[in-house]
């Protein structure tokens, strides 16, 4: 029996180091369901959850394995899923019921080319913008996108402390590339890896209101069964969970929804600067896109390019005051994703009127060269 | 002015969320009194309650969960059973309910709960059939009966309904049972076995929608429950493809099916869970 934290060197997949990575986190509750190329995270912590005492199911479609995590993170057990495009697609309605009642639970979404059935077997980073407004009506996420099998370790990791300190549910938004690539992951030892609970009630049970904000903002969580007689539905409800009608209702319920996230998007956004400090042109990239990114900074400043790269390690939220601030020292922008531009249309907006935005974009089924990007840049700068 | 005699507590009160009374359902709609004979047998059957959750989707009846002072989740239209499933396998020590409308848990759920059948979760599934989408107004469902007219079937129904004991027992359902809501005490005897028997049970409750079938079809409340109490014939014995709905040839009610077999929880620790864990955790009973 191993233990859940692998504490050692190996040679892993995305995938597999995104699996581990959950379990680290305290992931006990897997609801899956097999697609290309997230199928190996599931296989993996089908085998993995029941040694350390978790459950892996794996459900009859992607609508019932999103239900199934929400079901188990209300019942106290911290839980995940993953998927690619069309199963992302079937989970919308249930991440707007975990988003509107505030269950912590995390969404793995390994991209392939779309739409819809499109290239099962290739990656992209198509399904950025589904990630932001996929489920209906109005609402804050948060989404990774980790650039390597080390950092989905690390990510998913993140992904639950911030689905746990915040009540929602968190996307990682990785690709076929990521998740099928094999590098040396370190697992650290368990006690260097710090791990985030759900806020939990104290105090007179009977005087219990689930959904009444805390210090921090967020409420704190009760669980089925532990005698606090709560009600919880995806109706817009107040502070009790009471189902309320109302627009006065519907307006308090957003406020709390979306300023959770807003009031602390210091403490959520994650962006990493490479070579930015007297770039005069930006690369924005994430997840793979990134990697190449990196290279065409290098290959930029050896043909005379102040290039330098912003990496979105959360993209959502969207980092909009770093890129107005840098909007008014750079001469423009040039974001780099494998979709014809999604990331690309938040830059755009945020350093409209200053600076030109430009895209290097690709339909999906492969990674973006770096010789691309540098020939891009050349040509718009 | 008369004072008015004090008013007597409702003797389901405890079970009950008061601040959430009225309650949305219509005059002459039959899900309230599902709904009691719910709430009797979860408090008759002796099952923990502060250990027990009702989990219901989308539709008036999915409403119960609102109305249950327990632990209660309202999830979305047609999830309410991987909703369960999910909360039932992360903490096998909850009982969990699931309170449902006929168009919830077999059009739009009805992948889920074969699923769940024959996987034999140890849940307990109450469907009030009303052979209509009742929330919305009155539209076709897979339980409306033949050349019944709906608002999506204006001229009548072409479609057969499910036959649900049998969908159930096909599935590998554990406990099988369908009353109507005139028969309350077989209801409320039928969901608390239910409640006890370890695995997937299902309880079926016909159940008049007078404002949005029965007006339709000519059937006015006090005819519904005529027709549950004419047509009806009670016969334990009968065989689950014996249990179509016709109204003309008699409808068969009764508990049909109580078997044992280990559930999803029993079998997933003993084939999946290292052996070492399942002695281990005995050796600290
Ligand atoms: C995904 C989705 N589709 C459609 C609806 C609209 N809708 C709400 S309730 C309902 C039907 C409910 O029928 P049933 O489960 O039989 O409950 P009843 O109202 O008859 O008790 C429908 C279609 C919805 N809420 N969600
Ligand atoms: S519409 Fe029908 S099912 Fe819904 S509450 Fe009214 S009578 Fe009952
Ligand atoms: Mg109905």
């Amino acid at each position: 029996m191993r233990p859940a934290v692998l504490t050692g060197e190996y040679f892993m997949t995305g995938d597999v180091a995104c699996a581990e990575g959950a379990l680290a986190a305290g992931c006990r509750f897997f609801g899956g369901y097999p697609i290309t190329p997230a199928t190996e995270v599931a296989e993996h912590i089908a085998g993995r959850l029941p040694e350390v005492g978790g459950t892996f199911i794996q459900m009859e479609d992607e609508i019932a394995a999103m239900a199934s995590i929400i079901g188990a993170s209300c019942a106290g057990v911290k839980s995940m899923t993953s998927t690619s495009g069309p199963g992302f697609s079937l989970m919308m309605e249930n991440i707007g019921l975990a988003i509107c009642t505030e269950t912590p639970c995390v969404v793995v979404n390994v991209q392939r080319a779309g739409p819809s059935t499109g290239l099962p077997t290739q990656g992209a980073q198509g399904d950025m913008m589904q990630a932001r407004w996929g489920s209906h009506g109005h609402y804050d996420i948060i989404a990774l996108a980790p650039s390597s099998p080390q950092e989905i370790f690390y990510q998913t990791i993140d992904a639950f402390n911030l689905s746990e300190t915040y009540r929602l549910p968190v996307l990682i938004m990785t690709d076929e590339m990521i998740g099928h690539l094999s590098e040396r992951v370190v697992i650290p030892d368990a006690k260097k890896i710090k791990t985030v609970s759900r806020p939990r009630p104290k105090g007179r049970k009977d005087r219990f209101k689930p959904f009444e904000p805390g210090p921090n903002g967020v409420a704190p969580m009760a669980h089925a069964g532990e005698g606090y007689h709560i009600h919880v539905t995806g109706l817009t409800h107040d502070e009790r969970g009471y189902p309320v009608m109302t627009v006065e209702a519907q307006k308090a319920m957003m406020a709390q929804l979306m300023g959770k996230i807003q009031r602390n998007l210091d403490d959520i956004i994650r962006t990493e600067a490479y070579r930015l400090e007297d770039a005069e042109v930006v690369i924005v990239s994430y997840g793979v896109s990134a990697r190449t990114s990196l290279a065409a900074v290098d290959e930029a400043r050896e043909q005379g390019i102040k290039a330098g790269l912003l990496r979105l390690v959360t993209v959502w939220p969207f980092p909009e005051a770093q890129i107005r601030n840098l909007a008014k020292k750079v001469k423009g922008f040039v974001t780099v994703e494998i979709n014809l531009g999604q990331i690309h249309l938040e830059v755009e907006r945020c350093a409209a009127g200053k600076v030109p935005s430009f895209l290097v974009g690709h339909p999906g089924g492969t990674i973006i060269t770096p010789e691309r990007v540098v020939e891009a840049l050349k040509e718009f700068f | 002015m008369k004072q008015i005699k004090k008013q007597v507590r409702h003797p389901l009160d405890d079970l009950l969320r008061i601040d959430r009374i009225p309650h949305i359902w219509c005059p002459g709609c039959g899900i309230g009194t599902a709904f009691s004979s719910c709430l009797i047998a979860m408090r008759e059957s002796g099952i923990d309650l502060e250990k027990t959750v009702m989990v219901s989707g989308i539709g008036c009846s999915g409403r119960g969960a609102g109305y249950v002072n327990l632990d209660s989740y309202h999830t979305t239209h047609g999830r309410a059973i991987p909703f369960a499933t999910g909360m039932k396998l992360a903490n096998p020590e909850l009982n969990v309910v699931v309170f449902s409308g006929d168009g919830d848990l077999f059009a739009i759920g009805g992948n889920h709960f074969i699923h769940a059948a024959r996987r034999n979760v140890d849940l307990t599934v109450v469907c009030v059939n009303n052979f209509t989408y009742g929330m919305t107004g009155g539209q076709v469902a897979a339980t409306t009966p033949l050349k019944a007219k709906t608002t999506t079937t204006p001229v009548g129904n072409p479609d057969t309904p499910f036959n649900l004991p049998l969908l159930a027992y096909a599935s590998g359902a554990t406990y099988v049972a369908r009353w109507t809501i005139l028969h309350t005490r077989d209801l409320t005897e039928s969901i608390e076995e239910a409640l006890l028997n370890r695995g997937f049970s299902f309880i079926e409750v016909l159940s008049p929608c007078p404002v949005n079938y029965g007006r339709r079809n000519k059937e006015n409340g006090i005819d519904s429950l005529k027709i549950y109490q004419e047509r009806t014939i009670i016969r334990n014995d009968a065989q689950p493809w014996e249990l179509d709905i016709d109204f003309d040839r008699g409808i068969v009610l009764g508990k049909f099916i109580q078997t044992e077999r280990p559930t999803c929880t029993d079998r997933y620790d003993n084939t999946c869970r290292p052996k070492e864990l399942i002695e281990g955790e005995k050796g600290l009973e």
